[in-house]
């Protein structure tokens, strides 16, 4: 075996699932890469998250992003020769007063009227089809239909190994210390020495305002621990994944029938040491509400929680696209807990971005320049 | 000893808690509380003793002689920490451990316990944990079907409740405590039919050089004592290189291998054991680094000369902190506890060293014999990750030998902790205490590396289920209310 590159078109900065996904694209489109990972791809968020492969309820600057990912989604097995467990059985936002159900509408409504069909407002009645445990009293909700879950480990390793079968060199255990600008080439050093392209991706997830920072382009990241758990098995009693417009709940049951919470509550992120605390008080109050809206989950154990350490901007936006500051820049982190499900289609558009200059996919609204600009 | 039976009896914070009631537990608890430091011991267990002295307090075996004089010792130290001033909660579980967020300054962490269907939080500023030893997981071909389980199981149930297995028993494996329970349990009337040795011929060679040491130590009588009692009366099966549980939905017979020569052996119980190692789930949980004990085979925490982990305030001692024996776990015990008193400011580090010192010194002799039989009893590769494809590694997930070594291989897999993502192993209630050893050891065999380089699965909290319904239900104390206020 030879040795090692270390110089190729296009250096990516993380491991996870953008990293992966921008690396395995860009090196489809024939450019060589190299991916310089601190631990092992898929350690940390991409690897640890709750799998929600979601389009219901995103912000409508992600939408176009998250589209061309959902169709990447439901054909991910001839992506990367490996379904990632991928399955869409739909999620669901359940509506619990007359009041949410039209603030439901609205939205409908609204992304109808800006040409965006995925999510169906639906009434009382199809909400207690598909989630027959729900309360009687909620009046219905809303659905995304292609939406579903998948095996965010088994995900990431499948976009780095097939990266790697196409030609990307994925150095596991290589940690950035430092990048710099030579010329037109940047120059990333590292514990096993420097890498030169002259095309460099910021994947770095909870530790990219460093590498921004570095850049001169600070941006205010926060490091967040969004927390799950997980129960034992239960008898199959829900099939789409479901959150709560008014609660802060996430809920899905596995084919195996163990059932994974989540809600957003975050514990304390110690990215320095890779790793987290959990809160148990923050988890009790999201056991709390599974109590209320479940009493079938009452008596059932709790056999693990976790936390992963991710990237929270404070519009809860990613910063995704060209840097504002250098040719050969490229931003893809701060995907605010909701960054799993655009791994596959944000990695083609960055590798689109990155080959040709521009894409017509519109990622207006996500660019750094709004942190790191004034307001005119 | 103040016994602690409902979850709103705990006070808001100890200075010490100590977990788990086996010789090292008790008597830390013990050491501590008679220096003057505010203790509470919780264990899962209806009664002090932990695996060694289980049941001791309350054990159905009348005849001394069948348990031996040494399970016996035991009554002395729970009659100890009886007399101290403690806090014992049995029943409890403690299913996890934390930085304790709201203290102002010093070691402090937040524990969540669990006692009768309710859990709560509450501090502590010192912990020692003393959970003890597990058996090493020994899968062989059959080893699922009833009628086979570990050695350790049917001492369990011979200590809390005098049942001896029935029918025609096979006893398997390698290491002291089999030849213990073979003597055990046929003094209690079992039906022995065989003790089959695995113990690999070579290690005698690898164990000589620890000979001198052994034969001035402790376990030498002891051992042969055990040896010549199980060897004299029971059929006695030496060099077995190759085991398997036969049988149509319940077991049969044992396959048994020793070299070229192939014996079947008819039977109804059939009791696996290949040696303990440090039940490491809850110091992994709660952050304390581990390093692999080459000569013990497996993964012991790291820590310093007072039983101190990585993570300061946290303190791990018994066979938890390696596996050293009853004797030794009740010394390493209570230099843990001088550890934490001193840390507490009870004591200077003079007065510990002081205390220490003659605890120090019998400890060394307590454990002089310890590498003769780490070499003697090492597991043979064959025992620690089974060559036939189809055996069962994983209970909880039934997850077969096959799998992970292919997973390791093909799809490139070089830890335990991406293996869960693929196969699920180690996801089960167990939380990998019976398939952790093993799929390391896959792992390493498939992609030639070393245990140490493969790592071990990182424990994710809660240690010990709990319910949704005591987790909704958590008492929210003053202070904590007052902290999450502010
Ligand atoms: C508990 C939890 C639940 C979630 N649930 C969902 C969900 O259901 N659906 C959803 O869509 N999203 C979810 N998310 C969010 C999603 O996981 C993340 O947004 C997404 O994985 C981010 O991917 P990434 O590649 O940007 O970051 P990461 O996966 O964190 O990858 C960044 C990588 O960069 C590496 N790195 C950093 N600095 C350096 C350096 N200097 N040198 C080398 N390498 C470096 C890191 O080690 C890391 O592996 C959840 C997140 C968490 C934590």
């Amino acid at each position: 075996m030879s040795a090692a590159p270390t110089s190729a078109d296009v250096i990516v900065i993380g491991g996870g699932i953008h990293g992966c996904s921008t690396a395995l694209h860009c090196a489809l489109r024939g450019a060589s890469v190299i991916l310089l990972e601190k631990d092992h791809a898929g350690r940390h968020a991409s690897g640890v998250n709750a799998g929600g492969v979601r389009q219901l309820a995103r912000h409508v600057a992600e939408i176009p992003l998250s589209n061309v990912s959902m169709a990447l989604w439901h054909r991910i097995g001839e992506l990367v020769d490996d379904d990632c467990g991928f399955t869409s059985d739909g999620q669901v936002l359940v509506a619990e007063t007359e009041e949410d159900l039209a603030n439901c509408k609205a939205r409908v409504d609204d992304l109808t009227l800006r040409g965006f069909h995925h999510e169906e407002l639906i009434d009382g009645k199809e909400l207690r089809r598909l989630v027959p445990a729900v309360s009687e009293s909620c009046p219905g909700g809303v659905i995304s239909r292609r939406d579903g879950a998948a095996i965010p480990l088994r995900a990431t390793q499948a976009f780095k190994r097939k990266a790697q079968e196409q030609g990307a060199s994925i150095r596991e255990g290589v940690r950035v210390e430092k990048v710099s600008r030579d010329g037109k080439t940047w120059r990333v050093a590292t514990n096993v020495g420097d890498f030169l392209a002259p095309r460099l991706v910021n994947a770095a997830g909870a530790w990219a305002d460093r590498i921004a920072a570095d850049l001169g382009e600070p941006v205010p990241l926060e490091v967040i621990a969004p927390m799950l758990m997980i129960t034992a098995p239960l008898p199959a009693f829900i099939k789409p994944v479901v959150i709560m417009v008014r609660r802060k709940l996430s809920f899905k049951q596995f084919g195996n029938g163990t059932v994974l919470i989540g809600g957003g509550y975050s514990g304390r992120a110690l990215r320095d040491e890779n790793r987290t605390v959990l809160d148990w008080r923050k988890l009790a109050t999201n056991a709390g509400t599974v109590w209320d809206l479940f009493p079938l989950m009452r008596g059932v154990p709790i056999v693990r929680a976790w936390a992963g350490i991710e990237a929270r901007m404070p519009d809860d936006l990613p910063v995704f696209g060209p840097s504002a500051r250098y040719e050969g820049l490229y931003h893809q982190f701060g995907f605010s807990a909701h960054g799993f499900q655009l791994g596959p289609g944000a990695g083609a558009v960055m590798a689109e971005i990155i080959a040709t200059g521009r894409s017509n996919v519109p990622i207006d609204g996500l660019g750094i320049a709004r942190f790191t600009q004034q307001a005119p | 000893m103040k016994a602690v039976t409902a979850i709103d009896q705990f006070e808001e914070s100890y200075d010490l808690v100590v977990v788990g009631a086996g010789p090292a537990g008790l008597s830390a608890a013990a050491r501590a509380a008679e220096l003057g430091i505010g203790v509470l011991l919780v264990d899962e267990n209806p009664a002090p003793g932990g695996q060694i002295y289980r049941a001791i307090t309350t054990t159905p075996v009348g005849d001394r002689e069948v348990l031996g004089a040494d399970y016996w010792r035991g009554a002395e130290i729970v009659a100890r920490f009886e007399r101290a001033q403690a806090g014992y909660a049995a029943r409890c579980t403690l299913w996890s451990i934390g930085p304790d967020e709201t203290a102002a300054e010093g070691e402090a962490f937040e524990i969540g316990l669990s006692l009768d269907g309710r859990a709560r939080l509450i501090g502590a500023r010192q912990l020692i944990l003393t959970t003890g030893a597990q058996e090493r997981p020994f899968p062989i071909p059959g080893w699922t079907l009833p009628g086979v389980m570990t050695a350790g199981a049917a001492q369990i149930a011979l200590k809390s409740a005098a049942i001896v297995p029935a029918g025609r028993t096979v006893l398997a494996g390698c290491g002291p405590l089999l030849y213990l329970l073979a003597g055990q349990l046929a003094a209690a009337g079992a039906e022995i039919v065989a003790v089959l040795d695995t113990t690999p011929r070579g290690n005698w060679l690898k164990a000589a050089g620890a000979l001198p040491n052994f034969l001035r130590s402790p376990y030498l009588a002891k051992g042969l004592r055990l040896m010549a009692k199980a060897r004299r009366s029971l059929r006695f099966v030496g060099g077995v290189t190759g085991l398997a549980a036969e049988g149509e939905g319940r077991l049969a017979s044992a396959r048994v291998a020793r070299g070229d020569a192939a014996e079947i052996i008819a039977c109804d119980t059939l009791l696996l054991h290949q040696g303990v190692i440090p039940s490491v789930n809850l110091s992994n949980a709660a952050g304390c680094a581990h390093d692999f004990d080459e000569a013990q085979h497996c993964w012991v925490p790291r820590l310093d000369n007072w039983f101190g982990s990585s993570v300061p305030g946290i303190a791990i001692a018994g066979d938890g902190a390696g596996i050293g024996g009853a004797e030794s776990a009740a010394l390493r015990g209570e230099i843990a506890a001088l550890g934490a008193v001193r840390r507490l400011g009870q004591i200077d580090l003079a007065e510990g060293d002081r205390q220490a010192a003659p605890l120090r010194s019998e400890l060394e002799r307590a454990l002089r014999g310890r590498r003769f039989l780490d070499l003697l009893y090492k597991p043979a590769p064959q025992f620690l990750a089974p060559p036939q494809d189809e055996t069962i590694i994983c209970r909880c997930e039934e997850v077969t030998a096959g799998q992970v070594r292919d997973t390791a291989t093909r799809l490139g897999v070089t830890g335990p902790n991406q293996m869960k993502a693929f196969l699920r192993c180690g996801m089960g209630p167990c939380q990998g205490r019976l398939c952790g050893p093993t799929v390391v050891e896959l792992i390493a065999q498939a992609n030639g590396t070393t245990p140490a380089e493969v790592g071990y699965y990182r424990l994710r909290p809660p240690v010990k289920p709990v319910t949704l319904a005591e987790l909704a239900a958590l008492q929210q104390t003053e202070a904590a209310v007052k902290a999450v206020v502010r």
